[in-house]
């Protein structure tokens, strides 16, 4: 092993990789400091992945988990777990919430009549329609699996 | 059951011959008196982590398929950036890209819907890409946990960039979805942050990319590009220990098999098209698109079509409805036109254009009306010349913009006066407005002023 991978721990490949991306990313965020709105800036870039990481995905896999304890025996045939017929629907119908939240909750109400001339409205009503669809679904294919285990 | 599944790795290495191996490796890992350093508990526990899908080869599947995704975001968001031309003067919110940028452009023969196609592959795949990056981030999740935090130099600069990657990514998409829902809860300027935004990520990303790629390489020569996605539930085994501590140490139970992951991204992935996709490509399939921010079904009319932006929002109302309203074009010589000169005067052509925006949604219509370069030529322009347009709007964004020298002069680009047989309506730009080919729906300003020509 040379004497840089020793003390660096990497190939100089690594290094030279790493400097040229810091490199770019230093000059594209300076672009946007120059904007103003530094504390703003760097509050959202950090924030967004602290968010992620410390609230979101905690509050998933806690969800999960308490899905998985509250249906641990209720496995009705071996090879038709119910935990994925809860999961799937609750999964996807939660990223619809996370990503349209706001025209689901109508947050920018003002600027979005002030661009299309009609009101924000409806969005609440299709994202439970889209969630009622997909756990009746769910729940269909579920009884489906257990007839069919059963027979 | 959990500990049937963690025997038999086949690298061959009991856990404590794999924890002296790391020991020898990693001398930081422990304290003055030679002792190892304990880990805090919790999450930095090895044995805390106990999905028994997590694993070298999960992460470079979903990682494979994720890149591809973010390389035609990062393609399409570049097409745009440049289609605005943002070298010319009042195109660009936040003046020019810099010396980094736009690297790609749409060559001037486009047909007309090609911007709407890649600014609508541009949402549609970003809007597929966010189940990945979730899933994919949290296939990586117990590295942030990894204990001690470093253990190279090598590390630490590669930790650096993860804050990057991570946190260039989660802004991109983040900012990038409340934008095209209108809501804009910051105080920085959306398209400069998210344009060298996507810079940091893009440079963060091709790194990673690059030192990642042997890794990914092996999981498939080891374990095959898409053979673990034939095991149903009950055959789903740990993937062999790994040097990055990827795979669990104390599994639990699977209760979903690895194809299971990848129907659920996929599902999710789909769904998210499935409702946003209608407001791009129009027809039948808006009806579909249940919650798309412009998914709304007009009428019938020939004016019942997606409105950007009202005159009343732009406070045109009174001006744009004015019989006293006349065109001042200006070349050479400058001419007052009135609607019906343009009308009755010139040449009148016809084209369907599609109009897309940056925010992914589109609508084609037949447009009809002056061509401007007849305009051009009826005031002497001079050759190459460029274009500025001025709109009734008093300041505020789009109020004006530069139309470069092939657009002004490609036999589509219109002064509209009609659409689809009628009279423009005030919402879309009576009484005229500019209708170019492949160029962001915002350039082809609506009331019309003035068309200055000048050589750039």
């Amino acid at each position: 092993m040379s004497l840089f991978k020793r003390s660096y721990g990497a190939s100089p490949l690594h290094l030279i990789a790493h400097l040229a991306a810091f490199a770019i990313a230093a000059y594209a965020i300076a672009q946007i400091v120059r904007g103003g709105t530094v504390v703003n800036f760097i509050a959202w870039f950090v924030g967004a992945a602290f968010l992620h990481d410390f609230v979101f995905l905690p509050l998933y896999s806690g969800l999960d988990r308490l899905a998985r304890h509250r249906t641990r025996g209720r496995r009705g045939p071996a090879t038709v777990p119910v935990i994925n017929h809860v999961r799937v629907p609750a999964l996807i119908s939660g990223l619809l919430l996370l990503v349209y939240f706001p025209l689901i909750l109508g947050l920018a109400e003002r600027r979005y009549f002030r661009a299309t001339g009609h009101h924000l409205e409806g969005y609440a009503r299709n994202w439970l329609l889209i969630t009622a669809i997909l756990i009746t679904g769910s729940a269909v294919l579920y009884a489906l699996r257990v007839r069919r285990a059963h027979v | 059951m959990a500990r049937t599944l963690s025997v038999g790795y086949p690298s061959g290495m009991s856990d404590r011959a794999l924890k002296e191996r790391a020991a020898r490796r990693r001398p930081w890992a422990r304290d003055s008196k030679g002792a190892p350093r304990r880990a805090p508990p919790g999450p930095f526990q090895p044995g805390f982590w106990r999905s028994p899908l997590r694993g070298p080869w999960l992460t470079s599947f979903l990682g494979t398929m994720l890149g591809v995704l973010v390389l035609i975001v990062a393609a399409t968001g570049l097409i745009s950036q440049s289609s605005y031309q943002p070298q010319l003067q009042h195109n660009s919110p936040f003046g020019s890209s810099g010396v980094i940028g736009p690297l790609l452009a749409l060559p001037a023969w486009s047909p007309s819907w090609l911007y709407a196609v890649t600014q609508g592959l541009h949402i549609t795949v970003g809007l597929m890409a966010i189940p990945l990056l979730l899933a994919k981030l949290w296939s990586v999740f117990p590295r942030l946990f990894a204990w001690p935090p470093a253990r190279s130099p090598a590390a630490i600069v590669e930790r650096a960039s993860l804050l990057l990657l991570v946190g260039g990514s989660v802004f991109e998409f983040v900012t990038g979805v409340l934008n095209i829902q209108v809501f804009y809860p910051w105080h920085f300027n959306f398209v400069r942050a998210h344009y060298y935004g996507a810079w940091v990520f893009i440079a963060a990303f091709a790194a990673h990319v690059l030192v990642k790629l042997p890794v990914v390489a092996r999981a498939y020569r080891e374990r095959g590009v898409l053979k673990p996605l034939r095991d149903d539930l009950v055959h789903t085994r740990l993937e062999p220990r790994d040097p990055d501590g990827l795979v669990a140490l104390s599994p639990a139970r699977p209760t979903l098999s690895r194809r299971g992951l990848m129907a659920l991204v996929g599902g999710a992935s789909l769904t998210l098209v499935a409702v946003n996709v209608g407001e791009s490509v129009g027809g039948s399939l808006r009806r579909l698109a249940l919650l798309a921010p412009r998914g709304r079904v007009f009428g019938t009319g020939p004016n019942d079509f997606q409105v950007n932006k009202t005159a009343a929002t732009a406070g045109v109302v009174a001006a744009a409805s004015d019989p006293a309203w006349r065109l001042r074009v200006t070349g050479v010589r400058t001419l007052t036109l009135s609607r019906r000169a343009l009308m009755s005067e010139l040449p009148q052509r016809s084209h369907t254009i599609t109009l897309g925006c940056v925010e992914g949604w589109s609508t084609t219509q037949h447009w009809t009306g002056v061509r401007l370069a007849d305009l051009a030529a009826l005031v002497g322009a001079p050759a190459g010349a460029s274009v500025l347009v001025q709109s009734l709007q008093n300041g505020g964004g789009y109020s004006q913009l530069t139309l470069a020298p092939a657009q002004l002069n490609d036999p589509r680009t219109l002064l509209a006066l009609c659409v689809n047989g009628a009279d423009l309506s005030l919402d879309h730009g009576y009484p005229a407005r500019i209708i170019a080919p492949a160029i962001p729906g915002v350039h082809c300003l609506k009331w019309v002023k003035s068309l200055t020509f000048a050589s750039v």
